[in-house]
């Protein structure tokens, strides 16, 4: 099986999860016997990674590309490819036309049998290489215009996505909540549809990294004293629920002393999340740390007794994977893709703040209910795995094929 | 017939400004306000020593030289112990030249709370102790005695006025707004509501704001405003009344308003052109007290200040950040004091700097570009982060060290 994958980025070069995904996608796919090419818009080498050819459509480096703003369409995009300059490489659809163009000239040497692209940078990169080879197009939707932009965003965006999953021939969403977005606001069938969860690979956090309790010294004294850590780790932004999660806080403290919330990134919500809190005189109770990554990032997991994903609209939501393997105990949105392959864990609908006060002080106040959380939630978290992403993959490209012929 | 006089009365005062302080320095680290990155407002030495060059020391130079030239020129000034302190470490020869000042006999020390703050609203304990603690570093510094009272930022009302009375001193200070004043002029000495003993010398803002805010600025109709035009201006405005009082910060000279705008020679030649006329002199605050009896009584039941276009604390106490600060600062008063460990109410009182809180204004319009100049911070909400993490430090300080309490603050 060869396959032309079309990505945007790959770990180390990632601004975000959807280089994560791509890699253990793919990985686990060559582990299933898949030959892959995959393409990039930059020039960069990629320490470890051998089970695939990675092929550099632009001379840019991944610096230059962070520029473009790849998660943020609300940059200025608004030509089509025919009317932007492929040799502009400091525009975002300049990159995108030269991107397409690299993929025009690499299939009249490849020969896919099946073009799998990532969401709707490459989706019209996969258009045209559908058209020059007639091999099939499987398009992966990590994440629609909508999520973005929660709400309506770029109308060129969605155009693009609108055709894209037009011409698809089968279509990937990562969670049921994705599927409904793609069937209800573009009007795609159900049935060309398949859901293929993210997952974790345990083996990718077992790189000898041991908590030392040292990194927040302030709240593993307050656990010693008796308090709960409830911690979030997310990027600031309105479709992440976060003043939902600062108002449903706020009642909690006021039902049980004994609560205190890390929160882990920044975003432009951020100066507002400051103001709410101190507004509704629970500022001592929230940390704010900034952006961090590394080690400061894997002890906030490690620290915390609760973690809170509170997105109004998460297409999947990796980091509650990552939390569970840290054994935090889980609260989720049902507005959070990975709600739905977790079952030990609470869940309630973003807007419901009397509930996840509730939640958290009940976890909060019973050992017994928590230890159980966490236990059963990191049993069950490991259970999901990329090989079956892969496997699934793996079936829905034989029956493009076989559709195709 | 008494002479009409200037009462010229200047404030000098530097923050210790906390540093950029993370969720990873509580804890760890307790040194709250030893920034030492060279290209940073935050490290309090570097800014010491440059407003030293720009103002403390060329305006005492001139203030020295002034009083050499004129018999009857005076000037007032509060100086805090947290400038005091930091002028001893860094820069002693501004100690030095203040001294000089004072021994004249010509330049009187006005009492106030040792670490500017606002503790007259928060507790009276610990305001009385911070003012003993100023009045114990003056006789310490100076060896002289406080006579007159004002309080941070000129924040006044008649409970202050009462309490002052109590406390002995004779006069006190603050600001002379319209819509307290009505029809009356703040070029009178005033008696404040309720008392008996004691004095109340009121800012003439118009003239004082000329110098303080809008004498460099270009856009001002009067720009540039000349010694003569200015001295027209007071003449006016004193006719046949007692006094007009001056107040403004001693940075004025040098820091808010730069040399180059010609601040320091307008204001050598404006003191000049007012003493050729003998009907007019200088007092101190005490003298002006002592020569004018009070021509009725000021009543401000509510807090009255000398800043921005309310003259009110809403610049330190009008939004939730900022009185969530205090409220967390305020409430470890008893645990902090038990502990009698010096540095950790050192710290504790260095928090209670007014400027702390002022740093987290977020009155942006009209007044706003006053605050973001005066702030060395990226904005109000990264001023309050730094604030809260540094809080949690104390009460882990308290719940470490001195075991006497939980972190819960």
């Amino acid at each position: 099986m060869n396959i032309l994958m079309l990505g945007w980025e790959l770990p180390p070069h990632n601004s975000g999860g959807l280089g994560v995904a791509c890699y253990y996608m793919s990985k686990a796919l060559a582990l299933r016997g898949a030959t892959i090419d995959f393409v990039v818009p930059y020039t960069a080498e990629h320490p470890g990674i051998d089970w695939m050819n990675i092929h550099s459509a632009t001379g840019l480096t991944p610096l230059e590309r962070y520029g473009l703003g790849a998660y943020d369409s609300s940059k200025v995009i608004n030509k089509t490819l025919s009317q932007a300059d492929a040799k502009d490489l400091k525009d975002m659809r300049g990159v995108q036309k030269c991107y397409t163009k690299y993929v025009e000239k690499l299939v009249k040497t490849l020969n896919p049998d099946v073009i799998h692209a990532h969401d709707w940078l490459t989706m019209e990169a996969g258009m045209r290489a559908k058209a020059i080879t007639n091999a099939p197009l499987v398009i992966h939707v990590h994440a629609t215009e909508f999520d973005r932009a929660g709400g309506t965003g770029n109308p060129l965006v969605h155009e693009i996505e609108y055709q894209g999953l037009m011409m698809a021939d089968r279509i990937c969403a990562v969670s049921n909540i994705t599927k409904n977005i793609i069937i209800e606001k573009y009007g795609i069938p159900a049935d060309k549809i398949e859901v293929v969860y993210n997952a974790i690979d345990p083996e990718s956090l077992n790189d000898g990294y041991v908590y030392d309790g040292r990194t927040y010294k302030y709240l593993e004294a307050m656990k010693d004293e008796g308090y709960t850590i409830v911690s979030t780790i997310t990027r600031f932004t309105i479709q992440k629920g976060l003043t939902f999660l600062i108002r449903a806080a706020t009642k909690a403290c006021a039902k049980y002393d004994k609560l205190i919330f890390l929160f882990v990134g920044d975003g432009d919500q951020r100066d507002e999340l400051i103001e709410l809190a101190a507004d509704l005189g629970i500022s001592d109770r929230i940390l704010f740390t900034g952006f961090i990554r590394g080690k400061q990032w894997r002890d906030a997991y490690s620290v915390s007794d609760i973690f809170v994903m509170s997105s109004v609209s998460e297409p999947f939501g990796l980091t509650a994977l990552e939390a569970a393997h840290h054994g935090n105990a889980l609260i989720i949105t049902n507005q959070s893709g990975v709600s739905e392959v977790l079952q030990s864990i609470y869940k309630y609908d973003f807007w419901d703040e009397d509930k996840l006060a509730e939640q958290i002080v009940s976890i909060a106040t019973s050992d017994s209910l928590k230890y159980s959380l966490q236990q059963a939630v990191q049993r069950e978290y490991s259970r999901i795995s990329w090989d079956d992403a892969a496997a699934k993959c793996m079936r829905i490209y034989g029956s493009v094929r076989k559709e195709i012929k | 017939m008494q002479k009409r006089g200037i009462v010229l009365y200047l404030h000098a005062h530097q923050p210790y400004r906390v540093c950029k302080y993370s969720v990873f320095d509580t804890a760890y680290n307790h040194n709250y306000f030893d920034e030492s990155g060279i290209d940073t407002d935050l490290n309090n030495e570097k800014v010491f020593r440059k407003v030293a060059d720009k103002s403390y020391r060329p305006m005492t130079a001139l203030l020295e030289k002034l009083l050499a030239k004129h018999s009857d020129f005076k000037v007032s000034l509060s100086i805090t112990g947290v400038f005091l302190e930091q002028a001893e470490k860094w820069t002693p020869d501004v100690i030095s030249s203040f001294q000089r000042l004072v021994s004249t006999g010509r330049v009187e020390i006005v009492a106030e709370t040792y670490y500017h703050s606002l503790a007259f609203f928060y507790s009276l304990p610990e305001f009385e102790r911070q003012v003993d603690a100023h009045r114990k570093k003056i006789r310490e510094v100076f060896g002289v005695e406080t006579n007159v009272f004002r309080n941070t930022e000129l924040s006044y009302n008649d409970d202050l006025a009462k309490w002052a009375e109590n406390q002995g001193f004779k006069g006190i200070l603050a600001e002379g707004w319209d819509p307290i004043l009505e029809w009356r002029s703040p070029n009178y000495m005033y008696r404040p509501a309720g008392t008996k003993n004691i004095s109340l010398l009121l800012k003439n803002y118009h003239l004082s704001d000329d110098i303080a805010f809008r004498f460099g600025d270009k856009n001002w109709s009067q720009w540039p405003l000349s010694a003569n035009t200015y001295n027209n201006w007071v003449n006016d405005s004193i006719a046949d009344k007692s006094i007009v009082n001056l107040f403004m910060d001693f940075e004025t000279f040098g820091e808010h308003q730069w040399v180059d705008t010609g601040i320091f020679d307008f204001y050598e030649t404006f003191i000049g052109k007012w003493l050729e006329n003998p009907i007019n002199t200088f007092y101190t605050v005490s003298e002006a007290v002592d020569t004018f009896e009070p021509v009725g009584e000021i009543s401000m039941p509510y807090t009255v200040t000398w800043a921005d276009t309310e003259r009110d604390l809403t610049a330190w106490t009008g939004n939730s950040m900022q009185r969530e600060a205090l409220r967390y600062i305020y409430a470890m008063e008893d645990e902090i004091l038990n502990t009698n460990d010096i540095q950790l109410i050192s710290d504790w009182r260095k928090l209670q700097t007014s400027d702390h809180v002022y740093y987290m204004c977020t009155k942006w319009f009209s007044d706003g570009d006053v605050h973001a100049y005066f702030s060395p911070y990226e904005s109000p909400f990264d001023a309050f982060l730094y604030y809260i993490n540094v809080v949690r430090d104390l009460r882990w300080r308290l719940y470490d060290y001195h075991k006497n309490r939980g972190l819960n603050g």
